[in-house]
């Protein structure tokens, strides 16, 4: 078989497959707090806890209503965003005059409460999740086989986070959006109502986490623990892509997915470390991020 | 005149007799360490307490004067918490024992606290063989298992089915190390050959990248040196990746009862693995186990959970036996007597801390075989128990002369 | 200042006495958490640098110390002093990376670095992974004091927290300490008035660094152990819980903060997973409505700093 730098071309593939299915669920869940950060300056540390929400949401809806994988994409979501709300309502609109730091620190808070909660609740085992039926099996791709559900997730991932960005920067709504968190008075002289506007945005960064959620229940385990592990890189995939611009996120997320692949089949140790170092390396050279504008 | 000196001689020394021979504070404290809400809950976890309790129940302790206290922690897998745990149960609550814990990074850090204390530690759960072996101690007892008679019998039984080239997919910490080694060894004796080994971080969640590494290894079997649900995920997403149809095998090297009810018999048929005990295997067995399941949520007790029955039984017997809960002299009077109970049948500890008895091998029904809930194995050799173990001169123990 | 040598007065009679009654080596616990939390505070607190990953000197530095007393058989003063100076050279060098940016972006690249930090204790084998560095010998200080006696450990982790201590108060009420609060009240002055500002901020980070390492070493030699926990970015978030706690920018509230936290999760340990959502809400709280935390409110009310 081929060989590129001494590894079987079968096994690069792979790799590099499996590196851009999990950099979907970066650029998902970094399309979140992107748009929470960028339209509204608020660092969501909330967001890994909000992911494992919707997975047990998605859980929840299959073991105790009987509503599949298919429901659970468009109701978990919701459900979760709406918690996302009455976060935003109650205790965020009170810290939007302070420094930016108390709204992570609180966000950080929440996200504490919210596991410890399901980890009392459910233990740290993780719940099974079945892949939906529609989606089981694999296309024997000769280098390996892809599982379907996986070449689902990359697909949907992307047209979620293309779908979202189209919105924020093309549409109207989108750019009343982005002047309402630029200059809220004038915006508001228009008569839109400004902080709905916030908190509906909020509300929809979370649910996007919740979708990626529900997206993960299927393939990584259904755990309160599943978010903490996953949250620092997604800061890190955000940092590095600009933290308020939307398609920095995204090919950001995907890019270093795809890099992560890279490093597990060159030199597996790094692969945990490589994301950071790019990090630190971005914020030396522009510190705004690769895609970001300075505020 | 010497008639009367001698017999009040003789009163005193009977008194001084009794007055050496005490249990600490008047109370048998026995700490029962292991992890009640992460990875391992279920295989031992809340079961293994209601196990101990049922111990000092059927011991009959009420009646016989003795008092008998448990105590619980969560160590959450962690050898820190796991160790202030230990100090301060030693120190403060003035435990006697410390009782089960899995997590053998763990339990090689309350060990070596146990030793420091001159305390006395039964461990259950825990699996790594160093404790009978490097780290043996006059102060601890390693009851069920352990990495090596695991690997001796599913690793033998697996190669001599045909088995020869493996893959490890190992856990990163002290267990998972152990296991492989012993594995990797067993593999070599009997002329098979390791092609490759991957390790991942514990515990893991993802194993897509690690599964591929194994299916390009093209090994006929990828044994899984992890445990609980690190073992169910990896033979989950396998199925995904297409592992088993491609022609390749999992050997779980550790399985419980629990990890095979989470798989699911159409996904765990087949699966050969190597325990202590089968909630089914005898009729005295099965009665333990029901009495078991109406205290433990009608689920049947894993070999981690028996172990803690059997050691307690034991240890208490012991205590009776000497009169005194001293650590190092109660863990001696164990290796003295042999142990027999409704749960492992006879057994005994040697010099090196290692309790001996038979272990079995089984196979995973398929679903059509099981008859009912819980009626996952059956048996496919019993591995007697003077061969089931490590050698002892073979463990590297200063115990051992 | 009378006020402040009350109080001070106050915290070194209660560490002093209170062994008689509560188990000691969770006293030592608190102690060293006061002395890391005391370090971060400086940074924060004074300096206005909020970092994210304070865990990799506290964390490191015990790795440090563990090793140096284990394997290298160094006596417990030098181990410690190993730990000081390995938390110093990645407080240098962490520092001359992060310092350049602000706010946000300076607590997620503390963050970074951690991380890196945390993943090179997880591969490097002289950490020992999962297991940590067990069975570490705390040793015999200055090669005449059997450091494995309660009383002399407890001496040695007293007489080090109240020289951290006190460096650190010393350090506030400094020239230098002056111009670190301009530069966080307002930096553009401070450079106006011809300060490089990059320079201070630099030499409060390492300070703080090294304060840290003070921690995290002589943690390592009272539990003999060290581990992944400390190195953990959850343990960069306790810091933060237990200065917040105490009061950001008091003196005596990070010693208040870490006892409160340090205590409750003891003593709750029990309850397993309701630690962290108590310590979740205890910060939801101190955030929204306590923000000057318990000695900060203390303070307030009697219109003195602490």
């Amino acid at each position: 078989m081929t060989e590129i730098f001494g590894v079987p071309t079968q096994a690069l593939f792979g790799q590099l497959l499996i590196g851009l299915i999990n950099g979907s669920f970066y650029a998902l869940l970094s399309l979140g707090l992107a748009v929470i950060f960028g339209l509204l300056n608020i660092i969501n540390f909330t967001h890994g806890a909000q992911y494992m929400m919707g997975a047990f949401a998605a859980w929840f809806l299959l073991n105790k209503l009987g509503l599949g994988y298919w429901w659970a994409l468009l109701i978990a979501p919701v459900m979760v965003g709406i918690t996302g709300v009455i976060i935003e309502r109650l205790m965020l609109a009170r810290l939007y005059k302070l420094d930016h730091l108390y709204g992570l620190l609180l966000t950080f808070g929440l996200a504490l409460i919210i596991q410890g909660l399901f980890r009392h609740e459910f233990g740290s085992s993780g719940q099974p999740y079945a892949i939906p039926k529609l989606l089981e099996g694999g296309t024997n791709l000769g280098f390996m086989v892809l599982p379907n559900y996986r070449a689902w997730v990359v697909v949907f991932s992307l047209a979620v986070c293309l779908a979202t960005w189209f919105v924020i920067e093309k549409t109207r709504l989108g750019s009343t959006l982005r002047a309402a968190t630029e200059n809220p008075e004038l915006v508001r002289a228009f008569g839109i109502n400004v902080p709905r506007m916030i908190t509906l945005t909020y509300g929809f960064g979370v649910g996007l986490a919740a979708l990626a959620g529900v997206m993960a229940a299927p393939i990584y385990n259904v755990s309160p623990q599943m978010g903490s592990n996953l949250i620092i890189v997604v800061f890190a995939v955000v940092v590095i892509g600009g933290m308020g611009s939307i398609m920095g996120s995204i090919v950001t997320g995907f890019a270093l997915g795809l890099i992560e692949g890279l490093t597990k089949v060159f030199y597996p140790e790094a692969s945990n470390t490589v994301i950071f170092i790019i990090m630190a390396i971005v914020l030396m050279i522009r510190p705004a991020g690769l895609f970001g504008t300075a505020k | 005149m010497k008639f009367k000196r001698s017999l009040i001689a003789a009163a005193v020394a009977t008194l001084a007799g009794t007055a050496h021979a005490q249990i600490s504070d008047g109370v048998i404290k026995i700490g029962v360490m292991n992890d009640q809400s992460g990875i391992y809950a279920d295989l031992a976890g809340p079961g293994s307490v209601v196990a101990a309790r049922m111990a000092v129940e059927d011991f009959d302790a009420a009646n016989k004067g003795m008092k008998v206290e448990i105590l619980v922690a969560d160590h959450q897998n962690k050898p820190d918490v796991g160790s202030t745990i230990a100090r301060q149960w030693y120190d403060v609550d003035k435990v006697d024992l410390i009782m089960d814990v899995p997590t053998s990074s763990v339990v090689l850090a309350v060990n070596q606290i146990t030793r420091e204390k001159n305390k006395a530690l039964i461990v259950s759960t825990g699996a790594t063989a160093d404790l009978t072996g490097k780290a043996c101690s006059p102060n601890s007892i390693h009851w069920t298992y352990d990495t090596w008679a695991l690997a001796n019998g599913t690793g033998n039984a697996v190669v001599k089915n045909g088995g020869d080239t493996w893959f490890f997919l190992t856990a990163d910490y002290a267990f998972g190390h152990s296991l492989e080694q012993q594995t990797e060894a067993v593999v070599l004796k009997n002329g098979g050959k390791v092609l490759g080994k991957v390790r991942h971080p514990f515990p893991g969640s993802d194993f897509s990248s690690f599964l591929l590494q194994a299916q390009a290894s093209k090994a006929k079997i990828i044994g899984l040196a992890n445990a609980g649900s690190d073992t169910t995920n990896a033979i989950k997403q396998g199925a995904e990746f297409g592992i088993v149809r491609g022609g390749q095998q999992f050997a779980g090297l550790l399985v419980f009862l629990t990890d095979v009810r989470a798989l699911g018999l159409d996904k765990a048929q087949g699966l050969l693995l190597t325990e202590a005990f089968y909630w089914d295997r005898t009729p005295q067995t099965r009665a333990w186990s029901q009495r078991f399941g109406k205290l433990h949520k009608g689920a049947m007790p894993t070999m981690a959970q028996a172990g803690v029955y059997s050691a307690t039984m034991h240890y208490l017997k012991a205590v009776e036996a000497l009169k005194s809960d001293d650590g190092p002299r109660v863990i001696e009077q164990m290796k003295n007597m042999p142990s027999d109970d409704q749960v492992f049948g006879k057994g005994r500890v040697r010099q090196d801390g290692r309790h001996v008895h038979d272990m079995y091998l089984f196979e995973v029904k398929k679903p059509a075989e099981s008859k009912g809930e819980w009626d996952y194995y059956k048996v496919r050799a019993t591995i007697p128990a003077e061969q089931a173990f490590r050698p002892e001169k073979d463990g590297g123990c200063p115990l051992v002369k | 200042m009378k006020h402040q040598r009350i109080a001070f007065a106050l915290m070194v009679a209660f560490f002093a006495l209170a062994p008689a009654l509560i188990y000691p080596l969770f006293l030592m616990k608190v102690m060293c958490f006061a002395l890391f939390a005391c370090a971060f505070n400086l940074l924060i607190g004074y300096g206005g640098l909020l970092s994210f990953g304070h865990a990799m000197f506290f964390g490191f530095a015990g790795y440090i110390a563990a090793h140096a007393a284990k394997v290298w058989g160094f006596n417990p003063e030098f181990a410690i002093l190993a730990a000081v100076a390995s938390a110093t050279l990645l407080g240098v060098g962490a520092g001359l990376i992060a310092i350049r940016r602000q706010g946000i972006y300076f607590a997620m690249i503390t963050l970074a670095l951690a991380q890196m930090v945390y993943f090179f204790c997880v591969q490097a084998p002289f950490t020992g992974g999962e297991d940590g560095i067990q069975a570490v010998p705390r040793g015999m200080l200055f090669g005449l004091i059997d450091l494995r006696q309660v009383f002399n450990m407890y001496v040695l982790v007293f007489a080090i927290f109240l020289g951290g201590f006190l460096l650190i108060f010393r350090v506030i009420h400094s020239p230098f300490g002056q111009v670190l609060k301009a530069i966080r009240e307002n930096e553009p002055r401070a450079v106006s008035l011809g300060y490089d500002t990059d320079r201070y901020k630099l030499l409060a980070f390492v300070l703080s660094a090294a304060l840290a390492g003070l921690a995290g070493g002589t943690k390592a030699l009272v539990f003999q152990h060290a581990s992944l926990t400390e190195v953990h970015w959850s343990m960069s978030g306790e810091v933060v819980l237990m200065t917040l706690v105490g009061g950001l920018g008091t003196v005596f509230g990070p010693v208040v903060g870490a006892l409160v936290i340090v205590a409750m999760a003891n003593y709750l340990a029990q309850l397993g997973a309701w630690v962290t959502v108590v310590q979740g809400i205890i910060f939801v709280i101190c955030v929204l409505t306590f923000r000057r935390g318990g000695v900060g409110e203390l303070a307030h009310w009697i219109k003195k700093p602490l």
